[in-house]
């Protein structure tokens, strides 16, 4: 890590983006005191995460990369044992899990041996293990990495459900998509720095206005000065020619019309607005690459 | 706080139990292949008792039951150390480090386990040894001191599988120490008699704490119980607990600092 310091605020979903190696791993391992930071300092649920440990592990909900579950326990086994390991009274242990259990859809396996689960169920499993003390912070660390879409789909319905309730969550994800549909704010990591943070909509609008781009058949040079009229061309990642709208979409129709009156014929037509992938471009100089490097050897510093 | 860590040491106690008898490469070493020694020994080499100075024992049978039920008990040692090996290497050792526990309880469930599955084989050999002809002289009374020495060593030899596992988070460096178990199982008294050994297996095994327990779980079948043997098997419980526990607690501190 060389140095990440920022802020989440109580009942945020802040998400910690960048690709394999960047250090989102190794940030919440510390956050979640499974691993000793060599300097800097941090708090959790306002507990020092080296000197208050324990009352950080009484505050968090942990969900680990790769779902780390016993497959040889049934579902409802892995809720009773983790009951216990967070001391959640025996009277309720029961109706929480069966609660649980039948919140992320998983009442017709519980009595199933997780070594038998689909990936998206033992995710499930892990999310419903990991709110089974009710914590105030929820880390998840790469929770639909190798899901299906549909198992995607569900765990973020489910967190999105207990955001609303007013549980705070930390997520780290490599997916774009995942941080611009869940997160509050994002934070985007690369070789264990941030690089920007902000609103997924701040941070688009920061990297550019949106653009149009064109495939026209016929005379490319005349194409090109047609649009230059609007703004100045380039070419865009399809092979099509695009235009800065340097005043939102409302500039379409106008660059549309120039382009028939010099008697072109568009092919397609598409407004494209900044993704994050642009912005982590912009802010990285790389694109986001989920299938990049494994993470560094966890050691370092938070702040 | 104590209450919640005894409570979560018997839940994972439970689990690991559940783990040695729902997974046979968690059972077979503390059943299938002792007794299976066991058979092949006494088979074997079952006319031993005539040899001049061998002790006076109702059968070979009797006299080897002590050395198949310590060899069961350090398997169960290698066994646990490989489940929790496996915890390391899958990351469910972090659903336990994470939670608000003592961090001891990380492995002191498993070590519960193990006293627990010492008595189990105790049972096992015991039930083995009667069904084909050997005398318990010790009764019951020599039954429960029996349970209560391979309760006590399975927790020592547990804590070394511990720090093995601990230390290296690799359970196939654990499992490779499987023969070791018979090495120095014979440099001890627990499959013959010292006065019968060679040198220099005879000056080993008069210093190993093993030749100690074996003593104290053997003289219950052979001759009854006493406090004496008890006592002698004791000391040599606490010899290896003593050197076990210690080597698991600087493995955890090790394991827990990341280093």
């Amino acid at each position: 890590m060389a140095g990440i310091d920022l802020e989440v605020a109580e009942g945020e979903i802040y998400a910690f983006l960048g690709p394999n190696g960047a250090g989102k791993t190794t940030s919440v391992r510390m956050l979640t005191t499974l691993l000793r930071p060599t300097g800097g300092s941090a708090t959790v649920a306002g507990h020092d995460v080296v000197s208050q440990a324990s009352d950080v592990r009484r505050a968090i909900g942990v969900a680990l990369q790769e779902a780390a579950l016993d497959p040889l326990m049934t579902g409802r086994e892995l809720m009773g044992l983790q009951s216990a390991l967070h001391a959640v009274p025996r009277s309720e242990s029961k109706q929480r899990s069966d609660a649980l259990i039948e919140r992320v859809g998983l009442s017709h396996a519980a009595d199933r041996r997780v070594g038998t689960y689909s990936g998206g169920m033992r995710r499930r499993l892990d999310l419903a293990m990991a709110l089974v003390h009710e914590p105030r912070v929820l880390f998840l660390d790469e929770p639909t990495t190798g899901l299906d879409p549909a198992s995607r789909a569900a765990i973020w319905n489910e967190v999105r459900a207990l955001n609303d309730e007013g549980t705070t969550v930390f997520l780290t994800t490599q997916y774009l998509e995942e941080a611009d549909q869940l997160a509050d704010r994002v934070g985007i990591i690369d070789h264990g720095g941030m690089v920007a943070e902000d609103t997924p909509e701040a941070l688009k609008a920061g990297v550019g206005r949106p653009s149009l781009e064109v495939t026209i058949t016929g005379d490319h040079a005349v194409a090109k000065e047609v649009l230059g009229r609007f703004g100045t061309p380039y070419k865009a990642s399809n092979g099509s020619l695009a235009v800065p709208l340097e005043d939102g979409a409302s500039g379409v129709a106008e660059i549309v019309r120039a382009i028939d009156d010099a008697g072109l014929q568009v092919d397609s037509l598409e407004v494209r607005r900044p993704t994050l992938d642009d912005v982590f471009l912009a802010k990285t100089g790389h694109a986001l690459d989920p299938a990049g490097e494994e993470e560094p050897d966890p050691a370092g510093a938070v702040s | 706080m104590i209450a919640a860590d005894l409570r979560a040491t018997g839940a994972l106690a439970r689990r690991s139990l559940n783990q040695t008898f729902r997974y046979p490469r968690y059972l077979a070493p503390l059943v299938v292949f002792p007794s299976l020694f066991l058979a092949v020994n006494v088979g074997g080499a079952g006319r031993a008792t005539s040899l001049p100075g061998f002790p006076a024992v109702h059968g070979f049978l009797d006299f080897e039951l002590a050395a198949s039920m310590l060899q069961a008990t350090m398997l169960t040692g290698v066994s646990s150390g490989m489940a929790l090996g496996i915890d390391i290497e899958r990351g469910f050792i972090d659903r336990l480090i994470a939670a608000p526990i003592s961090r001891p309880v990380v492995v002191t469930g498993r070590l519960a386990a193990n006293a627990a599955l010492g008595v189990f084989i105790g049972a096992w050999f015991l039930t083995i040894g009667l069904i084909f002809g050997a005398h318990i002289a010790g009764g019951v009374v020599g039954v429960l001191q029996v349970f209560a020495l391979l309760s006590l060593a399975a927790l020592a030899f547990g804590a070394l599988g511990a720090s093995l596992a601990l230390r290296s988070g690799n359970a196939g460096l654990v499992q490779g120490t499987f023969p070791l178990v018979f090495v120095v199982l014979f440099v001890s008294t627990a499959f013959f008699p010292r006065n019968l050994m060679q040198e220099p297996a005879a000056s080993i095994a008069a210093y190993n704490p093993l030749s100690l327990i074996a003593h104290g779980i053997r003289e219950p079948v052979i001759h009854g119980a006493s406090l004496a043997s008890f006592g002698e098997g004791l000391a040599g419980v606490a010899i290896v607990g003593v050197i076990s526990s210690t080597l698991a607690a600087l493995a955890l501190r090790h394991r827990l600092r990341g280093d």
